[in-house]
């Protein structure tokens, strides 16, 4: 019932799949939320490098809770998708494939996903305690003052996700 | 002596709530979240093969499973049920046997939640300022804190866990004061149906109606505060409530924004008196982890 997927995605794969499959996805992600995506815009904005190139990544909208001492990583379910929506076309321009989150996503987030040949994926949100059963392991790769809000990259195993709009546009909020 | 004692404690009793109320939810809320459930399942089992609400179900189906596994994880590992631990909105209600001044019940409130926030392993998620720097404070301090006279007994302290995923979705609305109850029916549903998938469906609804703007969503607030499933003692704001309720499910935003067969998990409406000019909406929404906890301290109830 449930497709296992590697990250990081293939254009094959991502052309397979359709709205409203459902996904285990088992690789890396980046992580970030409001404040990575702001500072990831300017710098594109002003022509600079990033901290990590966006070439074929999957970034997941997340800000964990505290890391318990016996625990790779605290709560981490995903936060609301339409906050990064302005953000989305210009990253993507940059290199994302895919995106993770909750929630709608705005008209042109949609034509983004459509030209580009990308993907959105619907993390369970308020899931928290289960996604953190999914990850093996996290680090800081930039912003690391931001705390929660930092960017991360994370690897994660069986992480289930169900498509939200599919590399044609099609989407589960039409 | 005997008040750093009282405040001591009353700072434990803070805690104990709080870390339940992050990993738990109520038990009211957990049967309604069951009745969803299986009120889903029957629905989508219902549905032919070429139906074309099949997948629209079968994904609400799906998101109501994994919210189960994570209460249970949550349970079990003692990890926030979601990252967004949100930020402490608390009702204090101050009854006359009360022995502890309202700065001694504020200082131990605080540490009760700093606590909380460090055993928990809650987020950090409060910034000192809206605008510019927005710098974390490192101990999800201040809460958010409204402070009640109460004709009897000792110390109530109403809090809830509030993330931002739902409150972002809040709305007023000020309506004339021959709106009636169709019109303030059709504005709350038009800000329900606004939210969408946005706040974490399914959703617990807080409803003010009348006071002034700030009123109405205090009032909203104090909604969410009811246990889930509470019926308005007035039969007219009960009858608004069911309303509301099988309102709510027709718009088949369903669970995660879905477009499964239910939505809302329970509502509940709160109303003071307004002005002859005026008929204060306000809206609070919760997703479906509505976490909150309630101290009593001192005097009988």
């Amino acid at each position: 019932m449930r497709r296992e997927i590697r990250l990081p995605f293939d254009p094959g794969t991502i052309s397979s799949l359709e709205a409203y499959d459902r996904v285990l996805l088992s690789g890396t992600v980046l992580v970030g939320r409001d404040q990575v995506h702001q500072r990831l815009s300017r710098l594109l904005q002003d022509g600079k490098d990033l901290p990590v190139p966006l070439q074929g990544e999957t970034m997941y909208y997340m800000g964990p809770s505290a890391t318990p001492d016996s625990m790779v990583i605290g709560s981490c379910g995903p936060t609301t998708s339409a906050r990064m929506d302005r953000f989305v076309p210009a990253l993507m321009e940059a290199g994302l494939v895919a995106t993770i989150g909750k929630g709608p996503r705005s008209p042109q987030v949609i034509e983004a996903i459509r030209r580009h040949g990308g993907l959105y994926l619907i993390a369970f949100g308020g899931c928290g305690a289960l996604y953190a059963t999914k990850v093996v392991s996290q680090h800081i790769l930039a912003f690391g003052e931001l705390g929660p809000e930092a960017l991360v990259r994370l690897e994660i195993r069986d992480f289930p996700v169900i498509v939200g709009i599919d590399s044609r546009g099609n989407s589960v909020f039409a | 002596m005997m008040d750093h004692h009282q405040k001591d404690g009353l700072a434990g009793a803070v805690r104990e709530a709080l870390l339940h109320a992050v990993t738990h939810l109520e038990p009211s809320l957990m049967a309604r979240l069951d009745w969803m459930y299986r009120e889903t399942m029957s629905a989508t089992e219902a549905l032919g093969p070429d139906d074309g609400k099949k997948d629209r179900y079968e994904a609400s189906l799906e998101v109501l499973a994994m919210i189960r596994e994570n209460l249970a994880i949550a349970d079990a590992t003692g990890l926030p049920m979601c990252q967004d631990t949100g930020m402490v909105v608390a009702f204090v209600e101050m009854g006359p046997d009360v022995q502890l001044s309202m700065q001694e019940i504020g200082e131990a409130l605080d540490s009760g939640i700093a606590l909380a926030v460090r055993d928990g392993f809650f987020r950090n998620s409060v910034v000192l300022d809206p605008v510019f720097d927005r710098e974390n404070t490192r101990t999800n301090l201040p809460a958010v804190v409204h402070w009640f006279p109460k004709n009897s007994g000792g110390l109530t302290i109403r809090m809830m866990l509030k993330g931002f995923g739902s409150e972002n979705c809040s709305a007023l609305a000020m309506l004339n004061p021959t709106a009636g109850v169709e019109t303030v029916l059709s504005t709350i549903l038009d800000m329900v149906r606004n939210a969408g998938g946005k706040p974490c469906p399914p959703i617990v609804l807080g409803v003010g109606l009348g006071g002034t703007a700030e009123r109405a969503l205090l009032l909203s607030k104090k909604a969410l505060l009811r246990e889930v499933g509470s019926v308005h003692p007035d039969p007219r704001y009960a009858r608004l409530e069911q309303q509301l309720f099988d309102s709510i499910q027709g718009l088949h935003i369903g669970p995660g924004g879905f477009g499964g067969p239910l939505t809302a998990l329970a509502v509940a409406v709160e109303y003071e008196p307004t002005h002859i000019a005026g008929l204060p909406v306000g809206v609070s929404i919760s997703c479906w982890a509505d976490r909150t906890a309630v101290v009593q301290w001192g005097g009988a109830q």
